[in-house]
């Protein structure tokens, strides 16, 4: 007396070369979407009071980072503008715009405009702006094309090896100090060399390389260092 | 294949009694799965043995919402009844494999009839020792950062550390532990789907057999893997212990920081295994009538390998006193003054009675042959070994090399709820167990029978 | 500075960890309002089954700060689902707000702290402190190393005010008959009977203060006694100096305040004078001084004799301590006056061995003329002052180690006399209004004076309660108004020396508070006046001129007013003799002490206080009765025994600690614990004594009986086992000590055992590190540390360590990253006491690296081991291999996520950490990053000392010192170069980066014989 039907072979060795497949993928699909926008945010725009756009304000009207982000060389934190600051413009232009309103509102009240955090790190992390500033690392290398974004993203995932990433070879990301704060930098070609100290760099790397000696940076194992970011 | 029992002198008695046949053992083996009905020992035994489970689990709970403050451990203590428990537990499983696998290998038929519930033994133990290294940790849902994984943090685990080792054998042992139980079990699940009348049987058990028919191509090709897998185990019955050992012996902490660990837990583990294969099969020969498979011949074989074991243990434990007195380092010659009059001397001197001095009486034959005084010999040893394994973590780590920072260990309830609750796990599913899958292995009984002699070339 | 306060906290959400609604939290906590607070808080201090906690099993504390645990762990389990979910640390963020100013203050870089100079007072004393402030929310208090009554030193009562400052049981209302009320509506209330005072020149009005230093309050209070001729003010603390003032009387005929010098002392006596710990006027600058002289490798070493009635920090460093009745103190002063040649009235002659001691002492002293001091302990009484006077005139120290000046205390009548007066006349109905400005009397007024009792039933009309907390007093008062904290008012204060300091706020009052100068303003009609107007006022009519407003810009910057300091002034003592001594009595005799944690009762709240392990004992959360071993076993006592004291009448009970050299037939009982209404922190924890403190003799007074009860209670200590020897008769160097003579014949005593740097086949440990510019160590000296608990509280603060009850402590899981051991030497009756600071070692070759298997705790290229909080897993392996014990375990949720006070408190350049993870002392590697990268921008190495743990910080003895020790001109190289340098458990070669230089002790080779 048989209780299978013969298809049972077939099926059961299907069931069994599939689990294997199965396991796989859904591992996969865990470690993927740990690295999805979903969870890090990366280039997804959030809800702020004001809709500011920081392509207007930097592109258009070449307003320099540091006219608002004031503390960003001397300081761990950038700092973000207060109302004055916006008011020192807007009380002259668009006076009247319905979308500057909360800013006036606040301004009136003295209640503070309430943002929303962008590029917000884990609170263990340590990260201080003035000290990657001060080593010729770009705002765009981290923050992206800041001059492009009508609304504010985060422009990197800012996980653990993305930071790595950087911290294990600066010199691909380093740039002379004066062009940090220039959005539309480009790192030198042979079509576009650069000119420093007299020498003159066709590539990113041997001009990193050099970097990494005029700024006199910590060794890699100095700054990949678990104290560097964690306290 | 030709079997040892002949050749050897005639005072031992068989491994299975006389004038059974095929039929014979076949039926009282699958009958206690099939035919037989639910007594009430067994309801009542598997019902508290549930009710324990459900005490773990309550515990096991609560332990997550409130971390592992609830237990005793503090500093200077970290490790308390967990790992003595994972340890201990980790240990009982080491005799079912031995007796499966290496048994095997050495053509011990007479294992044939314990080695079933032996391995199944192990697995359960496996599974109890596997809860404690999760629930000890600070922050148990991050147990994974164990495994070397890709990772967001590119960080990989830290393999300097024994805990990692562990992981590695401790899983792998748990994996092919349970394939050898399995494939051991093929041919047996087939007599039970050929035999068993409810439809639901038939088909849970024709899925567990994968279609085994018993033709010759199957029996070779079972023959083989069994053997490649008793193979792959063998080692596994040594690795692991050690691995677990070096939990301890890479410590600097005096107590822990010694070469002989590896050894002397690998024996300690089989000592304490054959001890609980011996609380399992006595009441199971009795309760079902097995006497005639399970004969005085193995309870005096499993007798004898406690004997050895245990005399290689009181080894480890004397080398650990003279290296005490002999290294003259004032922190080994503390520790060895502390265990003796120590606030846990009383613990060691139980400690040295049970699993050294009581044990020496198994020299008298008639003791090795009577299950009652075996059975409770067991319990003393089982019992002699987890206070072995509390005086190597508790007395070990409470007063070490700062005067300072001495202090002492109170287990909590929560503490004997979760070690308790592991017991009544491993119990209830003994009785399962028995009830669903045979006990003992049918078709290697056969193998005993002077019938089967007939087939050997 | 309110607008500051406001504005700041919201910029505060930029921080890291204190994402604190400033306004949420107001609300909060306004919508709390007082009845409803009050009557949760007294179910939780009264209910029956609380106080069975306090005796069992969970007790106070521990109840308070691990509630709903379980909610939050819940929350956590939640956590754990998610992660789980994730295969990876970061969970999916929430999204978080960021909220910048409306108008950012000029001077305010948000993530850069600011420090302000600032002064915190305790019994009139002012120590000069700087406070950090990140975005205007104080987070740390160090000592202002300008000052010199401080020298970037602190005490223990100084480190801990700031969590007085956001302790959540504080008055946050006014109240009139447990009604809250507003300040208007006192306003109105006081105007009716001030003005029916005017008419009788406020005949009824009565005063009453704690000590008051301060020059403009005293002025404020002066002219409110020239409006109202006939009003009174009176003066009252617990632990007050009057018999300091009656010595001086004695000695003088007038009251002066004594300063000393002891870096010219070369032999400093003590008599029963505890100078080297917390709550001793000008004990930051005394343990500077003291430990400068104890330098046996710089010039000639001091000795210490301390005469003690009971163990303390002093005596452990004495060079020969001398445990002895405080009764029979004065006879010894007697003799000792005797011996040196001037009969002070017969003295009843010491027991024998002392007579030996007496003899030494006076010789060594004459040796050392001019160049000695004898100090007398407070509570000593006024002859021995007297005598400590006589003494130290005649050998000519008056000038060089002993300097007179006016008294701080701008009042220094007898305090208790004051008491009785008020309580006189309100028995006698004379008094229609008793204004009591700060102080709890209801609750620590002598007991035989019944001023609570007198509070309650006589019919003093209007009863004002100011103060910090809605405590025993104000139970009894129709008003009381709640008090700012000093971090958030303005004042000012003197300091040992005389030298005032401003006090300036460093935060907007956090709830509708008022301090003592705006509401003594409002009594002299000024209702509107702010304590800004009023302190600024006072000192525009000292210093009027021009220049004033750079004179007042300095004394805030700089922490204290040019010129205030009091001048030596010229005594000449008065030949009178000295009343003849009385015989004190032989019955058991009773010590009442300020408690070294609590002080008088006002830190009882103070959870850090609570859980600092008392200097001797190891006690935390408890203050148990001292008594000698040989007492106690006469008396059949073991320690945590019950035991009813029954004094003139009076019975109190309370369990027994053994305390080793603790004196014969004496016992010391600590004032300040068994609180009704202290907070959910203090109240009903330990024992009130108060009741057994008579007003004639309130410091010690024989004929105590002593009854066994039978009962057990349990005590928690940190330290169970506190010598070196095991019990096995061995004995483990880890306290290193020599005499000087045994140190200058074999000075490099302390380097038995160092393993050899050869030991490894490795290259050797510095190699690694010498292309490194920074290499971090530590250097402790044991000679320098006195033991007085500071670096412990200043650890906690800088570093975010919770508190974690007395069932935890109790269990071994408190979480000071730095703990002060204690070895016990010798007999037990006269044992010699070490302290030894133990954070921890950051070994090169760490035991705990090894053995994680998550690599949580590795090691940095600059030496440090890193402990990585979000990391862990919690398998405390690490723990378990540390050999020094410095690593502590969150083993529940230890850590108070919920009130929002203490997220305003936390530092936020410090991970919080959470349940189920290992932490350490890290070297205060936030410190090192924020002065690396400072150095870094200005292209500069960091100098030395230039960066400072907070431990060292504010040591007052200077006994820690860290630096880079790749620099060999560094301060901690040099110290590290010394012969008494070793490592702890050095033989374990784990390399500790933390090393200590070994004790050595100076006895008087006279004596050893």
């Amino acid at each position: 007396m048989q209780i299978f039907h013969r298809s049972t072979n077939t099926i059961s060795r299907a069931t069994l070369f599939g689990a294997v497949f199965l396991i796989s993928f859904v591992l996969w699909a865990c470690i993927e979407i740990q690295r999805s926008p979903y969870v890090t945010y990366a280039k997804v725009v959030r809800p702020q009071p004001v809709p500011f756009s920081h392509q207007h304000h930097v592109a258009g009207l070449g307003i320099d980072c540091r006219y608002c982000h004031t503390s960003v060389e001397a300081s761990s934190f950038a700092g973000i503008p207060p109302t004055k600051t916006c008011m020192n413009c807007h009380s002259q232009i668009w006076t009247g715009a319905w979308l500057l309103e909360p800013v006036r509102e606040s301004f009136r009240s003295g209640k503070s405009l309430v943002w929303t955090r962008v590029n917000d790190l884990p609170d263990f992390v340590y990260f201080d702006h003035s000290i990657h500033i001060n080593k010729g690392v770009g705002c765009n290398t981290c923050h992206g094309p800041v001059d492009r974004m009508p609304l504010m993203y985060n422009y990197a995932s800012l996980q653990m090896e993305w930071c790595l990433d950087c911290h294990r070879d600066p010199a691909k990301n380093l740039r002379p100090r004066d062009q940090v704060f220039n959005m539309r930098y480009e790192p030198p070609s042979t079509l576009k060399p650069l000119t420093l100290d007299g020498k003159q760099y066709t590539d990113q790397l041997s001009l990193g390389v050099d970097l990494v000696k005029k700024y006199n940076l910590r060794t890699v194992a100095d700054i990949t260092s678990c104290s560097t970011c964690h306290r | 294949m030709d079997h040892p029992s002949q050749g050897i002198v005639p005072p031992q008695p068989p491994v299975i009694e006389p004038g059974y046949t095929f039929a014979t053992v076949t039926d009282k083996i699958s009958s206690i799965v099939l035919t037989r009905p639910v007594s009430n020992g067994w309801l009542i035994g598997f019902g508290i043995a549930f009710l324990i489970v459900m005490i773990l689990l309550y515990a096991v709970g609560y332990l997550f919402v409130r971390g592992v403050g609830i237990w005793g451990v503090n500093i200077p203590i970290g490790w308390g009844f967990a790992i003595v428990n994972f340890v201990w537990w980790i240990g009982i499983g080491h005799a079912g494999t031995l007796i499966s696998a290496i048994l095997l290998l050495l053509r011990q038929a007479w294992r044939n009839s314990i080695n079933r519930f032996a391995e199944a033994m192990t697995i359960f133990a496996v599974a109890c020792a596997g809860m404690f290294p999760l629930l000890h940790l600070g922050r148990p849902w991050l147990f994974y950062w164990l495994f070397p994984y890709p990772n967001t943090m590119q960080y990989w685990p830290q393999f300097r550390s024994p805990l990692v080792w562990d992981v590695f054998a401790v899983s792998t042992y748990a994996t092919t532990s349970l394939l050898f139980w399995f494939v051991g079990l093929i041919p047996d699940l087939a007599t039970l789907r050929d035999r068993a009348e409810s439809r639901v049987a038939q088909i849970v058990y024709g899925i567990l057999a994968m279609g085994w028919r018993g033709s010759a191509r199957h029996w070779s090709r079972y023959e083989t893997a069994y053997l490649l897998l008793a193979g792959l185990a063998t080692p596994l019955v040594l690795s692991v212990h050690t691995v677990v050992s070096f939990d301890f012996a890479i410590g600097i902490v005096p107590g822990w920081h010694t070469t002989i660990f590896p050894p002397y837990f690998v024996a300690g583990a089989i000592y304490s295994g054959f001890a609980m294969v011996l609380i399992l099969a006595i009441p199971i020969r009795k309760f079902y009538g097995l006497e005639d498979f399970i004969t005085e011949r193995h309870l005096e074989n499993s007798a004898k390998v406690m004997l050895a074991t245990g005399l290689i243990v009181a080894y480890g434990y004397a080398i650990e006193a003279f290296m005490g007195w002999y290294s003259g380092n004032r922190y080994d010659s503390f520790l060895l003054w502390n265990r003796l009059h120590g606030p846990y001397h009383a613990w060691y001197w139980a400690l040295l009675s049970a699993n050294i001095f009581f044990p020496q009486i198994l020299w008298i034959r008639k003791l090795r042959t009577n299950p009652l005084a075996l059975f409770l010999i067991s319990g003393v040893i089982l019992t002699g070994m987890w206070l072995e394994r509390f005086i190597i973590v508790v007395v070990s780590l409470h007063r070490d090399f700062l005067n300072s920072s001495w202090g002492m260990y109170y287990p909590t309830r929560w503490d004997w709820a979760t070690f308790i609750g592991t017991l009544g796990f491993f119990t209830a599913c003994m009785f399962l167990f028995l009830r669903l899958l045979p006990g003992i292995s049918i078709f290697e009984m056969r193998t005993l029978l002077p019938e089967a002699e007939v087939k050997s070339p | 500075m309110k607008e500051n306060g406001k504005s700041s906290s919201q910029g505060a959400c930029s921080g890291k960890k204190n994402k604190l609604m400033f306004e949420t939290a107001r609300q909060r906590l306004a919508e709390t309002t007082g009845p409803e607070y009050w009557r949760s808080l007294e179910e939780l201090a009264g209910s029956a089954q609380f106080r069975e906690m306090i005796r069992g099993e969970f007790p106070q504390g521990a109840s308070e700060w691990l509630d709903s645990v379980s909610r939050r762990g819940f929350l956590r389990l939640m956590g754990a689902s998610l992660a789980m979910a994730g295969m990876t640390a970061c969970t999916k963020q929430p999204l978080e707000p960021i909220v910048p100013y409306v108008r950012q203050p000029e001077d305010v870089v948000p993530g850069r702290p600011l420090f302000y100079a600032t002064a915190f007072s305790l019994g009139g004393y002012a120590s000069p402190v700087l406070v950090e402030s990140h975005l205007y929310r104080p987070t740390k208090i160090e000592g202002n190393d300008k000052h010199p009554a401080s020298l970037g030193g602190t005490d223990v009562f100084a480190q801990a005010s700031i969590l007085g400052l956001y302790d959540p049981d504080r008055s946050q209302t006014h109240l009139y008959l447990n009604q809250v009320r507003t300040w208007g509506n006192f306003v109105e209330a006081i105007r009716g009977p001030l003005h029916s005072q005017k008419a009788v020149e406020g005949s009824g009005i009565r005063i009453l203060t704690r000590t008051v230093s301060s020059p403009s309050l005293a002025d404020q209070l002066a002219r409110m006694l020239e409006l109202y001729p006939q009003a009174k003010w009176h003066v009252y603390e617990p632990i007050n100096r009057d018999n300091v003032y009656a010595g001086a009387q004695l000695a003088f005929g007038q009251p002066v305040d004594t300063q000393y010098r002891l870096e010219n002392a070369d032999v400093i006596v003590s008599l029963d004078a505890d100078f080297l710990y917390g709550g001793f006027p000008g004990i930051t600058r005394y343990a500077r001084d003291f430990a400068k002289r104890r330098d046996p490798d710089g010039g000639e070493m001091s000795r210490l004799y301390a005469l003690e009635s009971t163990p303390s920090s002093t005596g452990a460093k004495a060079d020969h301590r001398v445990p002895m009745r405080a009764s029979e103190i004065e006879g010894f002063a007697r003799a000792l006056a005797a011996a040196l040649g001037f009969n002070p009235g017969a003295g009843t002659l010491p027991h024998e061995p002392e007579v030996r001691l007496v003899g030494a002492i006076a010789r060594d002293l004459e040796a050392h003329r001019s160049r000695t001091v004898v100090i007398p302990g407070d509570h000593q009484s006024p002859v021995v002052h007297a005598l400590a006077h006589a003494i130290n005139q005649a050998l000519g120290n008056v000038g060089n180690t002993v300097i007179y000046t006016d008294p701080v205390n701008a009042r220094p009548v007898n305090q208790t006399a004051s008491l009785r007066e008020l309580v006189a006349d309100m028995r006698a109905g004379k008094v229609d209004m008793l204004l009591i400005l700060g102080g709890n009397p209801a609750y620590d007024a002598p007991a035989d004076l019944g001023f609570a009792d007198a509070l309650k039933n006589t019919s003093v009309p209007f009863r004002l309660h100011l103060g910090l907390y809605q405590d025993e007093t104000a139970e009894l008062c129709q008003w009381h108004v709640s008090e700012t904290h000093f971090l958030e008012a303005w004042g000012d204060a003197r300091a040992y020396d005389g030298t005032v300091t401003i006090q300036q706020p460093l935060i907007a009052p956090l709830y509708d508070s008022k301090s003592a100068y705006e509401l003594m303003a409002l009594l002299a009609g000024q209702s509107e006046a702010s304590g800004y107007e009023i302190v600024r006022g006072y000192w525009q009519k000292q210093h009027s001129g021009a220049d004033f407003d750079q004179f007042w810009a300095k004394a805030l910057h700089d922490g204290w007013v040019e010129g205030t300091t009091f001048p030596a002034r010229q005594v000449a003592a008065r030949p009178a003799g000295l009343p003849a001594p009385e015989d004190s009595g032989q019955g058991i005799e009773i010590n009442f002490r300020r408690d070294p944690s609590v002080y008088d009762g006002c830190f009882a709240n103070n959870g850090w206080l609570q859980e600092l392990p008392r200097p001797l004992t190891k006690m935390t959360w408890d203050n148990p009765v001292l008594i000698a071993p040989k007492m106690a076993e006469r008396l059949g006592l073991a320690s945590e025994d019950m035991i009813a004291l029954e004094l003139n009448g009076n019975t109190r009970v309370a369990p027994v600690w053994i305390q080793a050299g603790h004196p014969d037939n004496a016992v010391t009982v600590f004032l300040g614990y068994g609180r009704r209404r202290a907070g959910r922190v203090g109240t009903a924890s330990g024992f009130d004594f108060y009741p057994l403190r008579a007003s004639g003799s309130p410091w010690f007074s024989t004929g105590l009986k002593i009854q066994k009860t039978g009962e057990r209670y349990l005590l928690a200590t940190t330290q169970g086992y506190q010598t070196m020897e095991t019990p096995n008769g061995d004995t483990r160097p880890l306290v290193r000590s020599r005499s000087l003579e045994e140190y200058h014949k074999e000075p490099d005593f302390a380097q038995e055992g160092k393993p050899p740097a050869s030991l490894t086949l490795y290259p050797g440990y510095q190699a690694q590190y010498e292309k490194e510019p920074y290499e971090w160590g530590m250097a402790i000296d044991l000679n320098a540390c006195v033991g007085c608990n500071n670096c412990i509280l200043a650890c906690q603060s800088e570093n975010n360590i919770p508190v974690v009850g007395k069932e935890q402590c109790n269990k071994g899981r408190h979480m000071h990253w730095l703990r002060v051991d204690v070895y016990y030497q010798g007999d037990r009756d006269h044992p010699q006491a070490y302290f030894q600071p133990v954070p921890c070692m950051q070994c090169e070759n760490a035991p705990c690296e090894l053995v994680c298997p998550v690599g949580a705790t590795v090691h940095s290229t600059e030496g440090l081991n890193d402990m990585v909080y979000n990391r862990c897993v919690g398998t405390r392996y690490c723990s378990n291999n540390c050999p020094y014990k410095v690593r502590r375990f969150n083993f529940l949720l230890f850590q108070d996520w919920e009130t929002p006070q203490y997220k305003m408190m936390r530092n936020p350049d410090v991970t919080v950490r959470s349940r189920g993870v290992m932490e350490k002392c890290t070297y205060c590697v936030q410190r090192i990053s924020h002065h690396r990268i400072d150095a870094e921008r200005e292209k500069r190495r960091i100098g030395d000392l230039e960066l400072q743990t907070a431990c060292q910080q504010s040591c007052p003895a200077g006994a820690i010192t860290f630096g880079n020790i790749n620099d060999p001109n560094s301060q901690v190289s040099r110290l590290k170069a010394k012969s008494r340098n070793y490592g702890l458990l050095e033989d374990l070669n784990t390399r500790p980066r933390t090393t200590y230089l070994a004790e050595i002790r100076n006895p008087n080779s006279e004596l050893e014989s």
